[in-house]
């Protein structure tokens, strides 16, 4: 088995990936070598052939497969080497990844910071439990989209969805599109799981119903699909008897959520988010595993791919700065998620970064909600916040903290404070938190600027 | 079961065609079960059910050597969680001891937690069994049918028995769409039909209740949490609601037991899940759903009345031979079982003659996942498809898939290769690999993409290339519809008829 | 001289908000609940001519892979969009393919082109320069 040095590796060539990758050598890195398992470069974007990214970062409505050669095109620009048909099948604390492809063989590559990019997968019907029977027909949305669009075949002629996700709303119209009939889209929420504008543009524009709080409750069909059973269900998601019909279909589609694929990570032992099911990571997108980064998807399910670029290329940045020796220390400040947000990426944020640069927060909201503040709080004090007209579970909340919004001094005197990132937290003294909370606010329409408390 | 018989009779010089309704072997009861090689202790004292068990578990260590296949002796437990269960364990023991069974021991409950931590912590004792284990069901029946083929046996797949023609009191042929099959002697190994193909000679001595048993299958991540089989004190009718882990490192619970009306009815359901999770929280009180990866369920094959297996030649017709209503314990018996069968056939007039090129073994096919980096190295120069995963959830190669596509069973459907490769059988279930697998059998097989099943039959996975839907349509020149009686439009919204969907214009 | 009123959520921006309109010969005469400007012309056009910009795929002879993304240059009108999609159900294009090349020119008589979204390169190259 041959072993390759290089400075930084990056599993994963899809948006994250190739941002990271590109960027890390736009910032001095020397040698990054890109791998990804499928026969190209640009990962799950290939098959999104719809329109919708870019609309941020490039200011265009592009579809997936450009938004990809775009970066593909930046990544070979930058000088990135490329392993394609490879999968990475281990990778160690001490930064050897094992790989293998169908030319090289097995191989070791040692590296001195990683990227890990390698996205998500899809819950499919064993993780939401449907009962019924087991026949051919039962696809998890991103699945038949690679059957329509890579392979040209369609899954089906009369489709139901259950899961009001991006994905299958997308697929819902991507079928009809195909002459398919889309009998109905599903949705176990009481609201939409999905972006606005696909609602509006994959089902309205389709007159594809769209059934809130509703979801599938049996699967007929011996070999194949022959309907579904659905139900309403009540405030605990739970099928309300009685409220059952059937819908004659030869497909059932699943977008009931994307998990992020953290087998590799899990192998590190690095610290899990259990609300993301990603690894816990710093303002560097570094993982507890120091020489470890992590953007994308990997480290909390995305919309905008938009936002996936701009989370890979502070992992880039991060990996460039570890291989030149340049790392932030010194104290750091754990984030939580407070009222009305689910989680907070990152969760672990150096003082120093917050000092001498912007600080961009991830979160998500748990529910709709109208004219609400995002607070940054510290020590019981807003540092920062913002007004958004609108937030939905669907769609990432983005806070930039303005570098010099949080001053060191007044975070908790009175701790230990690891130099290294790791699990383990101070002692004495409680542990000093960023909360980010979403809180509605009434009143006049001004907005921005922190105000204190 | 028809596997393992046809394989024994593979040892001699015999003619023996194995024909099988599914498109591949083990696709009935076989792959939906709780993969158990049971001790043998539950069984009635002089049934067939306690004489087989005990010898068939006695046979496995050889059986699976000979064939390559999984197997691991790991004991087992009967789980007592008061005192009154704890009675019952000595009950089981003694059975146990009158049967056959050695090393049984009534443990105390310091030493059932000190060898399985996950236990619910009321256990008050539990019934050891050295003798329990886990094995692969469907990778014994594919190697059993191998074995077979290699030795002479022919097998018929996707050739349902539609009748037999029986002359003199005797069977002479077995008829399926496009065959007969003049025949000497015939086998019974029909499963849940078994008592349908009985009536095709004219008997009608027993009947084939199906009890259908559901189960959840959990992710590998949690398949430390037991390590051996975890029963329940059992009940009159089923030995109740396992946990058990599987030889390739998942977890398995369940299953219950509903008698269905319907041989088809293989639903689960959440009434039946929602049990088989009550059961098996019982037993081992962490056990995570969130954690499971998929669920599925399989029918008994319970022979009413009699209640035991039906294993002899059918009384009035002395050369139909029955192997049927083989439920639990039936794949530890299976060994046992081609045995016992043989015998028969002898006492019937079948002359066993030994084949000297009769070749035993049937070696364990290569998985790239349990080799050494080592090992996989050199496996990739010799071949680049050793080099490209296409399942990644559980390491499996293009070679191994493509492999299992050329062996002397036939193997055309996405279920034959998760059975034969693991392709699939992880934590995504087929999402990734998937459509690469389906590429793979149309590549290798040359079966149109549409065509490509995921067990047989019209079980389709995809419905045909994209666009044509759209070209159908508008190739569409209906002007009279209901006079030609092709199609039928509707002025409001569409009506699909005939594969395609019509809009009034 | 028609008027009309109808409630739409706009798509613009993630913020989705939810707009009143009314309408008069083609003219947007109201417009409620929008908190821009670009609200103010989606309900316009969304009312008026209504555009989707249309992708999908097409066949490709000698390609990387069987099938190259495609998207209509730019929006192309809502009432076309059937015969958009059948006319694309009918190019097939030879590999190699690079983005942006037109597939397809004035498809549907729109005078909009059906263009590539991505470079395809033959048999062994992904992307072809």
């Amino acid at each position: 088995m041959r072993t390759v040095e290089c400075d930084v590796a990056v599993v994963g060539a899809g948006p994250a990936g190739l941002a990271a990758a590109a960027r890390a050598k736009q910032c001095g890195a020397g040698r990054v070598i890109l791998m990804d398992r499928d026969r190209e470069l640009g990962g799950i974007l290939n098959q999104c052939i719809h329109n919708g990214f870019g609309l941020q970062l490039l200011s265009q409505e592009l579809t997936g497969p450009e938004y990809a050669e775009h970066f593909i095109c930046e990544a070979h620009d930058a000088g990135v080497e490329t392993m394609l048909d490879t999968m990475v099948l281990e990778v160690t604390r001490g930064r050897h990844i094992v790989a293998v492809n169908r030319n090289e063989g097995l191989m070791q590559i040692d590296a001195k910071a990683v990227v890990l990019a390698m996205g998500a997968r899809e819950r499919n019907r064993g993780g939401v439990i449907i009962p019924g029977m087991r026949p051919a027909g039962v696809f998890t949305a991103g699945a038949a989209q690679r059957f329509v669009n890579m392979e040209g075949y369609m899954p089906g002629k009369r489709i139901v969805v259950l899961g009001s996700g991006d994905i299958g709303l997308i697929m819902a119209r991507r079928l009809t599109w195909e002459g398919a009939k889309v009998e109905a889209v599903l949705e176990i929420l009481p609201f939409p799981s999905g972006l606005t504008r696909n609602i509006v543009q994959c089902l309205n524009d389709q007159g594809i119903p769209l059934y809130l709080s509703h979801t599938v409750v049996d699967i007929h069909g011996e070999e194949r699909v022959r309907g579904v059973t659905v139900a309403r269900v009540d405030g605990d998601l739970r099928p309300i008897p009685g409220t059952e019909w059937d819908i004659e279909c030869d497909t059932l589609l699943l977008s009931v959520g994307l998990i992020p694929e953290n087998e590799l990570t899990r192998d590190v032992g690095g610290e899990l988010d259990p609300v993301t099911g990603g690894p816990v990571v710093t303002d560097e997108m570094e993982t507890s595993t120091p020489g470890i980064f992590a953007c994308g998807n990997v480290v909390h399910i995305h919309d905008l791919v938009d936002n996936v670029t701009r989370e890979a290329w502070t992992a880039g940045e991060g990996a460039a700065r570890l291989v030149s020796g340049q790392q932030p220390g010194g104290a750091t400040i754990r984030t939580r998620a407070g009222d009305g947000v689910r989680y907070v990426v990152p969760q672990i944020l150096h003082l120093d970064s917050l000092a001498s640069r912007d600080v961009r927060l991830f979160m998500r909201a748990t529910r709709p909600a109208e004219r609400v503040q995002v607070e940054a709080v510290v020590g019981g004090e807003v540092v920062f916040s913002k007004f958004e007209r609108v937030v939905r579970p669907a769609e990432m909340v983005v806070l930039t903290i303005p570098r010099g919004k949080v001053d060191p001094g007044k975070v908790s005197p009175n701790m230990a404070i690891p130099t290294t990132v790791s699990p383990d937290h101070a002692e004495g003294g409680p542990q000093p938190e960023l909360v980010v909370r979403i809180t509605p606010r009434d009143g006049d329409t001004a907005a921005e600027g922190g105000r204190k408390a | 079961m028809g596997t393992g018989i046809a394989r024994e009779l593979s040892r001699y010089d015999l003619r023996v065609v194995l024909v099988e309704k599914r498109a591949d072997v083990a696709f009935g009861t076989t792959k939906a079960n709780t993969a158990l090689v049971h001790a043998g202790y539950d069984a009635e004292p002089g049934t067939w059910k306690a004489r087989l068990n005990v010898r068939g578990n006695a046979l496995y260590p050889k059986v699976c050597s000979e064939l390559g296949v999984a197997y691991k002796n790991t004991g087992s437990l009967v789980v007592a969680l008061s005192e009154e269960q704890a009675v019952h364990l000595h009950e089981l023991k003694a059975r146990g001891e009158t049967n056959g069974v050695p090393g049984l021991e009534v443990i105390p409950r310091e030493r059932v937690l000190a060898i399985e931590p996950g236990i619910n912590p009321n256990v008050v004792a539990a019934l050891w069994a050295p003798t329990g284990g886990v094995t692969s069901p469907w990778e014994l029946a594919i190697a059993y049918a191998e074995n077979a083929a290699a030795n002479g046996v022919e097998l018929l797949l996707s050739s349902p028995v539609i009748g037999m023609d029986v002359r003199g009191g005797r069977v002479a042929s077995v008829q399926s769409p496009g065959v007969v099959i003049d025949t000497r002697f015939v086998v019974n190994a029909a499963g849940i039909w078994a008592d349908d193909i009985e009536r095709m000679v004219g008997r009608d001595d027993f009947e084939i209740t199906p009890r259908r048993g559901e189960y959840y299958l959990f992710d590998k991540r949690v398949g430390h949490l037991v390590s051996r089989p975890l029963f329940p004190v059992p009940s009159e009718s089923t030995k109740g609601i396992v946990v058990a882990p599987t030889v390739d490192g998942n977890l398995i619970a369940g299953p219950n037991a509903l008698i269905v009306g319907d041989k088809g009815d293989l639903a689960t359901t959440a009434v039946g899940l929602a049990e088989v999770i009550d059961g098996a929280r019982r037993l081992v009180p962490g056990l995570p759903v969130r954690e499971s990866i998929t669920n599925f369920a399989g029918l008994r094959a319970v022979a009413v009345p009699v209640g035991d297996f039906v294993i002899g030649a059918s009384p009035g017709v002395p050369n139909f031979v029955n192997a049927a209503g083989i439920q639990s314990p039936g794949l530890t018996a299976a060994p046992a079982i081609a045995e016992a069968v043989r015998d028969i056939l002898a006492d019937a007039g079948l002359e066993l003659t030994e084949k000297p090129e009769f070749n035993p073994v049937r070696g364990r096919p290569t998985r790239f996942a349990e080799l050494s980096r080592d090992e996989q190295s050199a496996l990739v120069e010799k071949n680049p498809l050793w080099g490209h995963i296409i399942c990644r959830c559980e390491t499996v190669t293009e070679a191994e898939i493509v492999e299992a596509l050329h062996r002397p069973v036939p193997c055309t459907t996405l279920d034959g290769v998760k059975f034969r490769t693991r392709a699939g059988a992880g934590r995504c279930q087929g999402g990734f690999c998937g459509p690469r697998v389906v590429d793979i059998i149309h590549r290798e097989l040359g079966i149109p993409m549409e065509q490509v099943t995921k067990k047989g039959g019209r079980s389709f996975v995809l419905s045909g290339p994209s666009k044509e839907p759209l070209l159908e349509q508008a190739a569409c020149r209906c002007v009279n519809p209901s006079e030609q009686g092709e199609c039928r439009i509707e002025t409001r919204g569409r009506e699909e008829v005939g594969g395609h969907a019509h809009r009034r214009v | 001289m028609s008027r009309e009123t109808s409630e739409l959520t706009c798509i613009v921006c993630p913020v989705g908000c939810r707009l009143r309109a009314t309408v008069e010969d083609g003219q947007l005469v109201e417009v409620q609940g929008n908190s821009c400007k670009r609200g103010a012309a989606y309900a316009l056009d969304e009312l008026c001519a209504p555009k989707r910009t249309v992708t999908s795929t097409v066949r490709v002879d000698g390609g990387f892979l069987p099938l190259v993304p495609v998207r209509t240059s730019e929006p192309v009108p809502k009432d076309k969009i059937s015969q958009v999609l059948l006319d694309i159900a009918r190019i097939k294009v030879k590999a190699p393919v690079r983005i942006h090349q037109v597939v397809a020119a004035d498809v549907a008589g729109t005078g909009i082109d059906i263009i590539a979204s991505r470079s395809m390169g033959r048999a062994n190259a992904p992307r072809a320069e």
